[in-house]
């Protein structure tokens, strides 16, 4: 059922929903880590590097990753360039 | 002689564990070897009507534990292989009846004398589980293509790799390649990225399967089912032999050729 409407509207098949779906509560099974706790660990981090580098909160991407079965904690934190940072 | 001890389980009720069981067993007493199950799902019987032996029960597993029978009094011979037995569960206990290391007796009693011992384990990941791995050589994880039955997979198989003694491999059952085929199930591909185990098997969903337990005849008996050459492949795989995984889309009959080129979906 609706297969055709689904293509016609571009939206998702459910196998790939089912998918991400699972991608994402996989990992939080395995760590035992809910969301808000992952929110509430990336907030610590961002405020611990903010008081020995000066970073953009904005641009700092921290998530949690699959790698066979196990999870890794992986932070993508740019870091301001010495120049910029005098401009601005 | 020395018996591994495979145990079937899956987290999730309902994905084909005792099935699975089932046809393992027939599959393997086929190609001659000597094989037990043991029902672990104590007080939730199945197995016996699975396998057509509900009429011949005197004894269960629990009476073997609590010696008021001896092990081969509560050994039920199959009606098709001379050396395939059932130790039913106790219908009127539960599993609190039976410790891990009641297994374990049990099994080390029954090793010497057979190939392999079948544990269909119940559902969960409590007492009746932990009764059914603790004697396990192989863990089966049965799974369906579906977000519960995965999820519950994966709990599971977490389990098993936090204990170390155990290799979990996975039994994927009930798979629908024209739903497949129209995105609209997970595919083998998928579950075994999300899982990321060992995979020992793929089954296609099969009307027969329900014939089978209707009849208390497993279709790894039905020499033309293919749900029936899946489990007897997987079979030959606990043997050690080496058979490639079956090409479900190849094998899709005319029927589903003439529904895909008619554009029609089930």
């Amino acid at each position: 059922m609706g297969g055709f409407f689904d293509r016609m509207f571009g939206s998702k098949r459910s196998a790939e929903s089912a998918k991400e779906r699972l991608q994402l509560v996989l990992v939080h099974d395995r760590t035992d880590l809910t969301p808000a706790q992952l929110e509430a660990l990336k907030d610590d981090l961002l405020k611990a590097i903010s008081r020995h580098i000066e970073i953009d909160p904005a641009a700092v991407q921290i998530g949690l990753e699959r790698d066979g079965r196990e999870q890794r904690l992986v932070a993508d934190i740019p870091l301001r360039s010495v120049a910029r940072r005098r401009a601005g | 002689m020395t018996a591994k001890v495979v145990t079937i389980t899956s987290g999730k009720g309902g994905v084909g564990k005792t099935t699975a069981v089932a046809n393992l067993a027939v599959a393997l007493a086929a190609d001659g070897k000597k094989v037990v199950c043991i029902d672990g799902d104590i007080g939730l019987r199945n197995l016996d009507i699975v396998l057509g032996l509900e009429n011949r029960i005197v004894y269960d597993v629990v009476d073997v534990i609590e010696g008021r029978c001896r092990l081969r009094q509560a050994m039920i011979r199959d009606k098709h292989f001379q050396d395939l037995f059932l130790i039913p569960a106790a219908q009127t206990r539960d599993k609190n009846a039976v410790s891990p290391s009641d297994m374990v007796r049990v099994c080390d009693e029954l090793r010497p004398d057979h190939d392999f011992i079948l544990i269909d384990s119940p559902a969960g990941i409590e007492r009746g589980f932990r009764n059914s791995i603790a004697a396990a050589d192989k863990v089966l994880v049965v799974t369906n293509p579906e977000v519960s039955a995965v999820r519950d997979a994966d709990r599971v198989v977490g389990i098993l790799e936090a204990e170390e003694k155990y290799s979990p491999a996975l039994v994927l059952n009930r798979l629908n390649p024209a739903m497949v085929k129209s995105h609209d199930m997970l595919s083998a591909a998928d579950v075994l990225d999300l899982l990321a185990i060992q995979l020992i098997g793929i089954v296609p969903e099969d009307e027969g399967v329900i014939v089978g337990s209707n009849r208390g005849t497993p279709v790894a008996l039905d020499g033309k089912s293919r749900a029936g050459q899946a489990f007897r492949n997987i079979s030959k795989r606990l043997q050690g032999q080496e058979v490639p995984f079956l090409d479900l889309d190849k094998q899709e009959g005319l029927w589903g050729r003439i529904q895909r080129l008619a554009g029609g979906r089930k």
